[in-house]
């Protein structure tokens, strides 16, 4: 999810690759989305077009598609992801002062992502790890039982 | 979870503190203490019992005995006699016969001090979910080989049938019938599709079952393959769910190599196999439809029903759609037989339900327990009480498209029929404790946001009356709400559940039903007094979102 895009990365290439090894069936349309959003970080307009050709889907249905589920990203994204959890549980148990906290440190509003590209805040709907509410995944870390206080350490830990 | 012996409840109503029911419940806990017996015994206190003649009452359960009236100095001998040497003390006991409501109901479950009572969860976290072995020497595939060698398919859905079963996703549905139903579809390709994206906030029992025992999954959706006569399925794991998701791959892959996935399972002419799809990220493909759409590899837009997936699923062909819980389920009751799963559990809803247990308890985690259990008891037995000593106001259960269940009906039993009655919802089995310290109209914003973010956009009764609801409860929780916006959301609660095309529109209003139900007077000070009576709303006085 945080993968920076490299430059000349050969999209194109990826996208057959991709094509060949999951079969061109529009079933697995949302399987191959995923692994462009793995690889590289988003869904670009190329990577889409590309997708359209050998798949034999319209581009619109495609960019239909990955704009609708919440793992997938058209836009590009910070080097760390954060995904806040604000379902009820985790709101309950304290996740609204770790919000505004958050807010605070990173100097961002829901969705943005910082000027030198570090980072991305967004929120996220239950994670199903209730139990140790609030929770937030940085990356692919998952933090439980935070509190307003742990924010700025947690932060600290990413380059 | 650690579980306490016995629950004694103090009354609590006018009366009873006025005769010094306070007093008696500072030295129950005491005596309780002075016993070494915190650990053992959850004390609480209970509101009305309406006996108020023979107040305060002191009951001790499981053994549904009733003392009344109770005073300090008969505090130490019901500690040392009841609750330490477990002799009943006959001559402050009283008869529960003209007791009504609540105390009926536990006097008449006397005895049946609701343990926990594992079938789902069997053998989560004691097996070792990655070896195929280890989920065959318990038991494993064992009601699969009895369903392909001794049994007909009509025979496999009688006894789903007569195990009364319910749909353990929310609905409630008999799934034996929907079996009949996809049984008698007719076409020569048919699907089982086994829900695993579980996204309702505070639920998280399916992810502990892929994670802990993935065989149980794939055994019951080839019992339910053979008894529908489909040759193919899928198990659809919402894609945040890294670990369950290669779990069932692996688990899948031995199911392979040992043939109890494929060809001619158990040599007979019986095959079938499972994929996986990962979802990826979107609440709504927990319903039926979206999940068939998102398969397809379309946005997971609901269908219209009818036609209904048991006889226009996946790919227009007839389809069983069971949810991870349900599913986890049927392994045992081949095994054990309808009339087992039937002693488990009330007689309109047999079984057992797994909660996640969430909120300002002490604590949390996963239960299960048998149907019919009561709010009251989850909170005092399993969660161990409030966290410190708050009083309960309310709990949500289900998720966010479950009921927001006021502390009047914690001791109505905890089945599918009872809470109907009662008019809410058991939903997918999540229980968000709050105490006093949550203000409903927060809450209420809290879970519109979520609805608004994940209705999916397709019908406009879904779309734009989310929005608008969430919209004025802002107003209302900055100060500049009118009693119009409650008239408001009233209406737009009916019409959610009127217009909407699918169940996440037509649950996404019953919050705003629910708060102005049972906790009117608070929402009413936010609106009239411009106060919020939690001290959590920001009641800043500026509006937010202009209303037209």
């Amino acid at each position: 999810m945080a993968t920076e895009i490299e430059k000349g990365q050969d999209i194109p290439k990826i996208v057959q690759t991709l094509v060949q090894n999951h079969g061109d069936e529009k079933a697995e349309l949302i399987p191959i989305l995923q692994e462009i959003n793995r690889e590289m970080g988003y869904i670009s307009d190329e990577a889409i077009k590309e997708l359209s050709e050998r798949m034999n889907l319209p581009s619109s249905h495609i960019y239909s598609v990955a704009t609708f589920y919440r793992m997938l990203s058209t836009e590009p994204r910070g080097r760390h992801v954060i995904q806040f959890c604000e379902s009820a549980p985790c709101h309950v148990a304290g996740g609204r002062l770790v919000w505004q906290r958050m807010l605070r440190e990173l100097g961002l509003e829901k969705g943005e992502t910082s000027q030198d590209n570090k980072w991305t805040l967004l929120t996220t709907s239950c994670l199903g790890l209730c139990g140790v509410g609030p929770v937030m995944i940085i990356d692919n870390d998952i933090y439980g039982n935070v509190t307003p206080e742990q924010v700025p350490g947690i932060l600290s830990n990413y380059e | 979870m650690k579980t306490t012996r016995s629950m004694v409840l103090v009354s609590s109503d006018p009366e009873s503190l006025d005769r010094g029911a306070l007093d008696v419940f500072s030295t129950l806990q005491k005596q309780i203490t002075k016993f070494g017996l915190e650990e053992e015994i959850a004390l609480s206190m209970i509101t009305d019992i309406s006996k108020h003649a023979m107040s305060p009452l002191v009951l001790v359960y499981p053994d549904a005995v009733i003392y009344g009236p109770v005073t300090t100095d008969d505090v130490p001998m019901i500690v040392e006699e009841h609750l330490y040497k477990g002799r009943v003390v006959e001559e402050k006991q009283i008869s529960a016969y003209d007791l009504s409501g609540r105390v009926a109901w536990l006097s008449s479950r006397k005895g049946t001090m609701p343990a926990e009572n594992r079938i789902v969860l069997k053998n989560v976290g004691l097996i070792d979910p990655e070896n195929i072995d280890e989920y065959i020497i318990n038991d494993g595939y064992e009601g699969l080989g009895t369903v392909l060698k001794e049994m007909t398919p009509s025979e496999t859905i009688q006894v789903i049938k007569n195990s009364g079963l319910q749909g353990r996703g929310g609905a409630g549905f008999p799934t034996g019938l929907k079996w009949q139903f996809v049984n008698g579809a007719k076409g020569n390709k048919k699907y089982v599709i086994c829900n695993a994206d579980e996204s309702e906030p505070g639920t998280f029992k399916d992810r502990l079952v892929l994670e802990g025992d993935p065989h149980a999954i794939i055994e019951a959706m080839s019992i339910g393959a053979y008894a529908v006569d489909a040759d193919e399925g899928y198990v659809y794991i919402r894609g945040e769910y890294d670990l369950a998701i290669s779990r069932m791959k692996k688990a899948i892959q031995q199911a392979r190599e040992y043939n109890l996935l494929g060809e001619n399972i158990f040599g007979t002419d019986f095959s079938f196999d499972i994929h996986i799809h990962a979802g990826a990220g979107a609440y709504i493909c927990g319903e039926e439809t979206a999940l068939i759409e998102s398969i397809e590899g379309n946005r997971g837009e609901p269908r219209p029903r009818p036609p209904y997936p048991t006889t226009a699923g996946l790919w227009q062909k007839p389809t069983l759609v069971n949810n991870v819980e349900t599913l986890a389920n049927i392994p045992a009751i081949i095994r054990n037989g309808a009339e087992w799963y039937k002693s488990i559990g009330t007689p309109s809803s047999p079984g057992t339900k797994v909660y996640t247990v969430l909120g300002n308890v002490n604590v949390t985690g996963l239960i299960e327990v048998p149907m019919g259990i009561t709010l009251r008891e989850v909170i005092s037995i399993y969660a161990k009480g409030m966290k410190g000593g708050t009083n309960f106001k309310l709990a949500q259960t289900g998720g966010s498209s479950g009921s927001i269940i006021p502390a009047s009906l914690q001791d109505t039993p905890m089945d599918f029929d009872s809470y109907n009655k009662a008019g809410v919802s058991l939903g997918s089995g999540a229980l968000l404790i709050c105490n006093e310290d949550v203000c409903v109209v927060d809450l209420a914003k809290v879970l519109l946001n979520f609805f608004r973010f994940e209705s999916c956009g397709k019908c406009n009764p879904c779309r734009i009356g989310t929005k608008r609801a969430y919209d004025t409860l802002v107003n209302i929780s900055e100060g500049v709400g009118t009693l119009q916006d409650l008239k408001d959301l009233q209406m737009m609660s009916d019409q959610l559940y009127e217009l909407s095309n699918c169940g996440l529109g037509q649950t996404a209003g019953s919050p705003l039903k629910d708060i102005l139900a049972h906790f009117r007077a608070e929402v009413e000070a936010h609106v009239k007094l411009k106060v919020c009576p939690a001290g959590v709303c920001p009641m800043s006085g500026q509006r937010e979102y202009k209303i037209f």
